[in-house]
């Protein structure tokens, strides 16, 4: 079996999960690759998530453009995406982010990486909140 | 490679005359290499079977590769006659758990209350193995592991050996949110392991009908095993790991169904059968 033929069971079942959440999920495998993100997630992204496809972390970076609460913006290791990949720890923050449609958003960010065994991430999973205004 | 049915029932043995052509037996599948290697799938109640011909020329190593510790699966074991030899070296391998290590779940079985002697007095040498994340090899095949759908910690086998590929998925739920023809391969559970297969044994416990009542109980209907084997390319499929409350006459109408489902014909797929012996 090569890893290209199937995905971690962890990362399945977490796809799983995601797809019943009404809020953004969005799943990344260990290169920070987004490998999956759900129906609200689209609707930020403004793009739809295609079956198979893999949105590099590059593309997916300049997709969600992201800053701290003073406007700065956010470099790919201050994300908490990236955080929980690099530090293999949870990681929360509450961020600004442009969105598809172009206008920026305060959002709080939690972020969590996958692990199949106590030395095997296989991914991580970020949630994004919408705090009322 | 050459496989041997010795139970391919799932639950609870269920023995008795509207089972007796595909026999009443849980899981238990013999897997010789050409070498003449044994690998042994499972430990259900056809282990007795087994081991009771294996006795007639005992075996200097047997390789025991379990799929989870569910008592289907395991509840041979007491009854498999080379554990009470001494001259026996019995490798068990297994899904590992975080909670326990995999002779104190076996254990779990193999004592009072539940079987009158304990684990550690069989006489045979039994050396417990997790089953590696990474393939290994056991003498000439190179097996695969993962872990598949169903609840707790349960594998399922890929064998590759003598240039053929045998993968085992009894006691397996790919469908568990999701919809085979609609997602990407590399979504579904246990797809690595039975792609391009020459044999796939896979669970079909139920018929299209009861599976909604039986949604997350961890077994597979018809119609989605259908469209995993389609999607798992597999050269041919035999249905496991049977209803222990399907009939004979009940086992055909789904096997059949499979068929039409897939597309295929009799030679491609059939129903295990207690005695079958397929030549991978």
């Amino acid at each position: 079996m090569t890893d290209a033929a199937q995905r971690n069971l962890v990362l399945i079942l977490a796809r799983d999960f995601a797809s019943r959440l009404a809020t953004p999920v969005f799943l990344v495998d260990p290169e920070d690759n987004l490998i999956y993100f759900n129906e609200a997630a689209e609707r930020l992204l403004g793009m739809p998530f295609v079956e198979g496809s893999v949105v590099t972390a590059a593309r997916w970076s300049n997709q969600v453009v992201a800053a701290d609460d003073e406007d700065r913006p956010l470099s790919d290791e201050e994300r908490p995406l990236r955080v929980a990949l690099d530090q293999r720890s949870p990681s929360h923050r509450s961020m600004k982010i442009r969105a598809a449609e172009g206008t920026f958003r305060r959002i709080e960010v939690t972020a969590f990486p996958l692990f199949a065994h106590a030395d095997e991430c296989v991914g991580a999973m970020s949630i994004f909140w919408e705090p009322p205004e | 490679m050459r496989i041997r049915v010795w139970g391919s029932r799932g639950s609870i043995a269920a023995p008795g005359p509207d089972t007796a052509r595909h026999g009443g037996n849980t899981s238990c599948v013999e897997v010789r290499l050409d070498d003449g290697q044994l690998l042994i799938l499972d430990a259900g109640t056809g282990a007795r079977p087994l081991g009771v011909e294996l006795m007639r020329d005992p075996p200097a190593r047997i390789d025991l590769l379990l799929t989870h510790l569910h008592v289907d699966h395991v509840e041979g074991l007491g009854a498999f006659a080379p554990i009470w030899s001494p001259e026996t070296e019995l490798h068990i391998w297994g899904p590992s758990s975080p909670m326990a290590t995999l002779d104190e779940r076996i254990a779990t079985y193999f004592s009072p209350p539940l079987f009158p002697v304990h684990l550690s007095q069989v006489p045979a040498t039994v050396v417990f193995h997790d089953a590696p994340v990474e393939a290994w090899t056991i003498g000439g095949a190179r097996i695969v592991s993962s872990p598949i759908l169903h609840p707790g910690p349960t594998v399922g086998y890929r064998i590759e050996a003598d240039g053929r590929t045998l993968a085992y998925l009894t006691d397996h739920e790919p469908a568990l949110g999701m919809d085979l023809d609609r997602v990407a391969s590399e979504w579904i559970s246990g797809h690595g392991l039975a792609a391009d297969a020459d044999l796939l044994i896979h669970d079909c416990q139920y018929d299209e009908e009861e599976y909604p009542n039986r949604v997350g109980w961890g077994h597979t209907s018809t119609s989605q095993l259908a469209a995993f084997a389609r999607k798992a390319a597999a050269d041919r499929l035999l249905l496991f790991h049977h209803d222990p409350m399907h009939s004979d006459d009940q086992l055909d109408v789904m096997t059949a169904r499979v068929r039409e489902l897939w597309g295929v014909g009799e030679t491609r797929c059939s129903a295990a059968a207690e005695g079958m012996q397929v030549e991978v």
